[in-house]
């Protein structure tokens, strides 16, 4: 589907949803409270199909921090971002790891790097660094004396 | 850190392979729950090479970041750099002349045929066959000396710039390219011939490390891993980058989805890497070999996303752009680290002896999934 077709499909599954323009894919933003029934829809219903989760991240905006998820369809061709907009000082947002098993890897990083709590998820822990690190290291406010990453 | 050692309430055993372990290739850490042979759960440890890159990107301007990421999956340095480059050009909207895409098509292809040698010599030395690796390095050397002579490096290159390439090619390069084809065709037969056929190698390999398709995709596993699981993920094919869209090749797919079918896939993927390069080394277009760009780059403020094939998959650059001099926020989505997730899935329920071939068959490169 081309992105106005797909902004046509998903405004006929739900008529609330919010869209940014100007990027090469659409991007859809939606309240953290709703993004599970958003991500079942987009890997359920046949016209969407998006069966493929390959970028799943997070952006610190020093005011809220912003979950960006990147979804295509191997089916259908189609490429689509989802945007969730998340409080600073206690981000969270539903788990889609039972949706899509990638996530379950790339939502434990973002976890350790922005301390984000996606609630549900079956094992949350730390992945990439030691279990007794304090802080976000990809937050923007984070400095470490001792490991230097700003040049 | 990680440290668990003993066995679990039911009686299993625990054990660990790794960070220091041959077959892992890399610091990467396992922890691995047995009952007798079996495997129960895999439960991998990373960040033994973790530099934290994507924040060490914000504060490195446009032309500065890319050579950061020649050390995330140092075996394919050029394709990290041309993904890099694209999401660059795709932001300043910069026209990269034909000549400067050859180039970088063709660095390309070498590069996935080296790093698909190592990747075999190693492999076939996991499961017991040590000549393959002598074998593979002697053709990854006539690579390197190629890269050498145009690039100045043999490993981490930083050949692809924003706007094409660095320099233009060594005057030798399209004869020392054509003689290697040329030696190269009858190798893979070779290989064939050592590896392949072997009824020993066959029977360690096959049925071993089951991936489902549906469990590919839902892991977002990619490249040859993906396709021998008959997902058709390559990039190449499906948002083609540069001159890919010009070139005749095939994207090979298997249907088996064990160690075997991803072994058999990236020989195959050789041979296609050589037909791309067939086509394109003698119709070299005269010409820049770099769009005429400022000293100092400004991306608009936006979003870009660009993705490439590396040697091991999906390579995507995702910069977030304010409008300054440097990534807001960069990140990079690795190939490596999905298809990692998705071992426990292939190992489960295996014998810890065949752990070795799974893992193999995923070529996992460690600094590209900490990064």
């Amino acid at each position: 589907m081309t992105n106005e077709a797909l902004k046509i499909a998903l405004i006929n599954w739900n008529t609330a949803l919010v869209f940014e323009e100007g990027g090469e894919w659409l991007n859809v933003l939606v309240p953290a409270d709703q993004w599970k029934p958003l991500a079942k829809a987009l890997r359920t219903l046949p016209e969407f199909n998006c069966n493929y989760l390959f970028c799943l991240t997070c952006v610190d905006w020093k005011t809220h921090l912003t979950m960006v998820y990147h979804l295509t369809s191997l089916q259908w061709q189609h490429n689509l971002v989802i945007k969730s907009v998340l409080n600073r000082d206690n981000p969270e947002i539903e788990t889609v790891s039972d949706i899509w098993k990638a996530a379950d890897f790339l939502e434990r990083e973002v976890y350790e790097l922005f301390g984000v709590n996606f609630i549900n998820h079956p094992d949350l822990r730390r992945l990439i660094l030691t279990d007794d690190f304090n802080g976000w290291p990809l937050r923007k406010d984070f400095e470490d004396s001792v490991n230097m990453i700003r040049l | 850190m990680h440290e668990v050692v003993g066995t679990t309430p039911e009686g299993d055993f625990i054990i660990n392979v790794g960070p220091q372990h041959p077959a892992t290739h890399g610091v990467l850490h396992l922890v691995i729950t047995l009952e007798g042979e079996t495997i129960k759960n895999i439960e991998p440890h990373l960040g033994y090479i973790h530099r934290s890159i994507e924040k060490m990107c914000e504060s490195l301007t446009y032309r500065q970041f890319i050579y950061v990421t020649s050390r995330m999956d140092y075996l394919s340095a050029h394709i990290n750099n041309h993904a890099c480059a694209l999401c660059v050009e795709k932001g300043l909207q910069v026209e990269v002349p034909l000549r400067a895409q050859y180039i970088r098509v063709i660095m390309d292809e070498l590069t996935r045929i080296a790093s698909h040698e190592l990747w075999w010599g190693a492999m076939a030395m996991d499961v017991g066959a040590f000549t393959p690796f002598f074998y593979a390095f002697r053709e990854r050397e006539t690579i390197n000396e190629i890269m050498e002579e145009t690039c100045g490096a043999r490993l981490t290159m930083n050949y692809m710039v924003p706007g094409g390439v660095m320099a233009d090619l060594h005057p030798q390069f399209q004869q020392k390219v054509k003689n290697f084809i040329a030696l190269y065709k009858k190798k893979i037969d070779e290989y064939n011939e050592l590896v392949t056929g072997n009824i020993i190698f066959q029977n360690r390999m096959k049925g071993v490390g089951y991936l489902s398709a549906e469990d590919a995709i839902s892991y977002g596993c990619s490249g040859p891993v993906a396709r021998a699981s008959s997902v058709a993920c390559d990039v190449r094919k499906r948002y083609p980058y540069d001159v890919y869209g010009l070139v005749q090749f095939e994207e090979v797919l298997e249907t088996g989805g064990d160690a075997f079918a991803r072994y058999w896939v990236r020989i195959q993927e050789m041979q296609q890497s050589v037909r791309i390069i067939e086509q394109l080394i003698d119709n070299i277009p005269e010409g820049e070999f770099q769009a005429k760009t400022k000293a100092v780059l400004k991306l608009p403020k936006g979003e870009f996303y660009q993705r490439v094939e590396t040697a091991r998959g999906e390579l995507g650059v995702y910069i977030v752009s304010e409008g300054g001099t440097t990534p807001y926020r960069i990140k990079f989505r690795s190939p490596g680290f999905s298809n990692l997730s998705a071992l426990n899935q292939m190992a489960k329920g295996g014998k810890i002896g065949d752990l070795v071939a799974t893992m193999g068959t995923l070529d996992l490169v460690i600094p590209d999934i900490d990064r």
